[in-house]
Parts: structure tokens; sequence; C-alpha cells
């Protein structure tokens, strides 16, 4: 309830940096962005923690209420992103296999082209894609939403009727886009996958559906299914985290959603970038 | 025998009140007040002068920056969620009623009560369908907030904090941008709330409510203070307010005021950034 999201508050208070007096040199502006980015660093980490805690804590809270929320949140940012993310893995398949093949063939190296789609579509852009997506869809939709809830005072109206905001408006959403890019990411590499061998198809490339399937069967790894399945939880759990957090965690007027909305879309971004390089690390280290 | 006091609902001493966006400042410093079980309260001040503020840090939104706060007898800076059964003895109904726009009317009024009592969607309707019988809005309840008037947001604020029976009433500024039928409506229904209404057990409801225009709260069982520049002043009953010579409460009461009084509240106005 109130001490949740005053806690976050209270931990960060980047406002109080924010509106502070221009500094006077180039160091103390550095200084002031890497003190700013340490407290935002660290509000996101405590809504983040106080987030898992109140999935855990409240999970059999209202079920009767919480539940069908949670399954329109789960259709919102799954079932109904299917088609955009269809289009784009079609569009995907076709550029990855189209520069490959042109490549490819000049040496006679098309037996790789199963190999380059694992490589490139299943370890890396086919999750970085997802949730850039679920970003851009579903990320700045809960900014302005939940800002707009903010700063008409429905926050505090949750709280006098004994709600927990977090629980009400944030787990749904954490939750659906959680299992959404999970889902579409899984979607959108079949659809490039498939896409990609229509193309070489289209292109003569002399490649058996059979030869195709095996080239990236042996291409994958156990370890591929697990880094992929962590990987897109965690972009959709950090992505949700980051817009809730900027559209709730602090007191806001309704004329400062859309610099709150660039500011979350710009942090969900970095976020996803800093994800996906420590599972590069990871498969490097493997 | 004498029988012991009884526990006041809320007390508070030596309260130092800061603003929801920003709690270093201060809007109320020292505020000393008591409020007995079944008692109604009107705390009046001009626009800006801290009523919100004063009622959020009454109904546990908002901690105080120093004091103590009681809430029927228990030590209490802000209802978390170990106080969620005091925090629903208590309503709240705020300015611009703060329905939640994404729901209509009948949803919003609902909300409470699914949560609470983790009622299926579709069940809990008789209660609610007897709330908007009550306060008239049953013609509305299918309406999203914004496709309506803001007279009637307010009726769904009130009906949205009674959902859950609770036994003190805090009303920030609830006639404020009313007409006179709204208004009259509040008042007769305020009163039926303090005296028992029939509809909630008959039991008396404790009730705390801000104005900026003392006028149409003219009751002699009601008790009345005044917020005036940081200072959370006890006025007492109607006749009391009444026969005060307080320029504020004067000009609260819409009488006119002579020119030098007038000149300095205007000058107070200006020292105090109103």
């Amino acid at each position: 309830m109130r001490g949740n999201l005053s806690k976050v508050f209270e931990l960060t208070e980047t406002q109080l940096f924010r509106r502070a007096p221009l500094p006077k040199s180039y160091t103390d502006y550095l200084g002031r962005k890497l003190f700013l980015f340490l407290l935002t660093v660290q509000g996101l980490g405590a809504f983040a923690l106080i987030t898992l805690g109140v999935i855990l804590k409240k999970f059999s809270v209202a079920p009767n209420l919480m539940r069908p929320i949670v399954r329109q949140e789960i259709t919102r940012a799954g079932a109904k992103m299917l088609p955009m993310f269809l289009f784009v893995a079609i569009a995907l398949g076709f550029l990855v296999i189209g520069q490959t093949v042109s490549v490819a063939a000049r040496f006679g190296a098309t037996d790789y082209i199963g190999t380059v789609m694992v490589t490139v579509i299943v370890r890396e852009l086919g999750p970085l894609l997802a949730a850039m997506l679920m970003l851009a869809r579903i990320g700045t939709a809960t900014v302005i939403e939940l800002g707009t809830s903010r700063a008409l005072g429905e926050v505090e109206a949750l709280e006098a009727v004994g709600i927990d905001p977090i629980h009400y408006l944030v787990v749904p959403r954490v939750v659906g886009m959680t299992l959404g890019v999970f889902s579409l990411t899984v979607y959108l590499i079949l659809a490039a996958l498939g896409s990609g061998y229509l193309f070489a198809f289209l292109q003569n490339v002399p490649l058996t559906p059979g030869d195709y399937v095996k080239q990236i069967a042996e291409s994958l790894s156990w370890l591929d299914f697990a880094l992929l399945a962590l990987k897109t939880v965690a972009f959709g759990f950090f992505i949700a985290i980051v817009t809730c957090y900027h559209g709730l965690a602090q007191p806001l007027r309704l004329e400062e959603i859309s610099r709150v909305t660039v500011r979350a879309v710009a942090q969900g971004i970095m976020v996803c970038v800093a994800i996906d390089a420590l599972f590069i690390l990871l498969y490097l280290n493997a | 025998m004498n029988e012991p006091p009884a526990t006041p609902v809320i007390e508070m001493r030596d309260i130092q009140i800061g603003t929801m966006r920003d709690t270093s400042l201060t809007v109320l410093e020292n505020v000393n007040w008591s409020v007995a079980a079944g008692e109604f309260w009107v705390v009046a001040g001009q626009q800006h002068s801290g009523k919100s503020d004063f009622l959020l840090l009454t109904g546990g939104l908002m901690p105080p920056a120093a004091g103590d706060y009681k809430f029927f007898g228990n030590e209490t800076r802000i209802f978390d969620e170990t106080r969620l059964t005091d925090r629903l003895r208590m309503g709240f109904i705020f300015e611009n009623a703060q329905l939640f726009h994404y729901l209509t009317i009948a949803e919003n009024i609902a909300l409470p009560l699914q949560y609470h009592t983790n009622l299926p969607v579709d069940e809990g309707v008789q209660a609610i369908e007897d709330l908007l019988e009550l306060t008239e809005l049953k013609s509305v309840a299918h309406a999203t907030p914004a496709s309506l008037p803001r007279s009637w947001h307010k009726r769904a604020g009130l009906a949205r904090a009674l959902t859950l029976r609770p036994e003190i009433l805090l009303l920030d500024n609830p006639l404020g941008g009313l007409d006179a039928r709204h208004s009259q409506w509040w008042l007769r229904f305020l009163d039926q709330l303090w005296r028992g209404h029939p509809a909630f057990g008959g039991k008396p409801m404790t009730i705390i409510a801000t104005t900026d225009d003392l006028r149409p709260w003219r009751s002699a069982r009601r008790k009345f203070a005044l917020l005036k520049g940081k200072q959370f002043v006890t006025l007492g009953s109607w006749n009391e307010v009444s026969a005060t010579q307080e320029p504020l409460v004067k000009e609260l009461l819409a009488v006119p005021l002579e020119e030098p009084v007038a000149a300095a509240i205007e000058k107070e106005e200006r020292e105090t950034n109103f």
C-alpha cells in the first residue's frame, strides 16, 4: 500500500536532484548525472524487489478480481501483439537470409545458413527485437496509463480503499509483459526461421527443408534454450519494472507524463542492452 | 459511578503537516485536535490553506512531519499493510472524487468490495445496487467518469467510500463546485449518515469535512475548526462561529468586511504567497 510506493520514492528522491540549480562545471554536471544514474538504479532495484515480494505475498489475495485483470494483461501483451510480431518475424527472416545468401553463395557456403539463423536470430536479434517491440507498444502505453493514474490522484484513491497499487496496477502488467516477451519471442523466432527458408527456396539455394532443419538442430544446444528462456523473461520483467516505476513511483503532474515516458523508454532500452550484454558474457563463458 | 472517558477516535498532538508532493514543506504546525466517536466536524479554510493535506494526514495517506497521531488510541504514522483493518474503518472522499477513469461508475463502487471480500465480479451486485439507489446513481451506473458531470463524480466517490461501511468518513470539500440541488442532497445525506442511516445498520458515523465556505454547514450540532496561517484553530459550535470577530471566519461566511480588515487580509495573503 502507501508504504510500498513511499519506500521506493524515499529511497531515490531523484526529483530533488533534477530540480537542483544548473551545475557550474562539467565535472559537476557529470557528477550529477552519475549520481542520478545510481539513484535510478537503486530505485529500480528497490521497485523490482518490492514487486517480486508483492507477487509472492499476495498471490492468493482477491483472485476473483485479480486473475481476470492478469488474463487481460497477458492477452494485451501477448495474443494481441502476435500479428505485428509475425509481420516483423517474416521481414527479419527475409532480411537475414537475404543478406546471408548473397554473401554465402559467393563462397559456396550455403551449408551454414541454418547456423547463421541460430546465431543471429535465436541468440541475438529475435529476443532483443521482441523486447524492443514490447517496450514500444506496451511499455510506452504503461507509462502513460500509470502516469495518468498517478497525476489524477487515482493511486491515492486506491490506497484510501485499502488496495495496494503495486498489487492492483503493477503485478498484472509485470506478469503480462514477462509472459508476453517470452512467448512472442518463441513465435518470432519460429516465423523468422520459416520465412528465412522460404526466401532461400525462392532464391533457388540448393538446400532441402530437412538439411535446413538439421543445420539448425545441430547448431542449437540445451544452453540456447535455457538462456533464451531466461533472457526473454528478464527482458519482459525489467521492461515492466522500468515502465511501471516511471509511471507510478513518483508524484507526477499531467504535463510531466510525456517527459517521463521518454525517460522510461530510454532507460528500458539501456536495461535491455545491459541484460543482452550479460547474456553474451554467459554464452562466451559457458 | 462515572464511566471512564471514551478513547478519541482521532487524536493529534503537536502535529506538523507537509504536502503530498513535497514533505519538506510545512502547511500546518502544532495541530492539537481530538475527535470523539459520533462527532461531526467541519474544518474551514481558504483555498491552499492545507485542507487537503490535513485530511490526507488524518486519513493515514500521508505521514506527519512531526508530532503524535493516534487512531482509536493507537499510534499511527501511515496506514501500511499491517494497519489494513484500521484503514478500512475510515472512508475517504477526495475533492475531485478521483474515480478510476478506466472503470464505469458501478465498477468504481464495486472495486473495494471485490478486492477485500474476493467476490466474483458478477456477485455482490445487490450491495452495489443498493448503494447506487441510495446515491441516485443508478441511471449512470454504466457510464464512465469522463462522460459525467463533476457533481456525479463526487456522489460516486461517496458511494465508493461507503462500500465497506466505514465508521469514520473524511470528506475533502464535498460541496465545492456543486449547485444548490446537489449541495442540499449532500447535507441531508451526510446528516442521515451522522445520525445513523438505516442502510448502514443505523450506526452513527463520525464525519469530518473540510470546506472553503461555512454558510451551508450551519448547524448547532456540528463542531467547527479553522485553518489559518499554518495554525489549526478550534472554533467550537455554530453559535461560537457566528459570534466570533475573526475576519477569516467572516470571509468564509461571506459577511461583507470593513475596508481596513479586507486590506489586512489581502496583505496577509500576499505575504503568505496564497
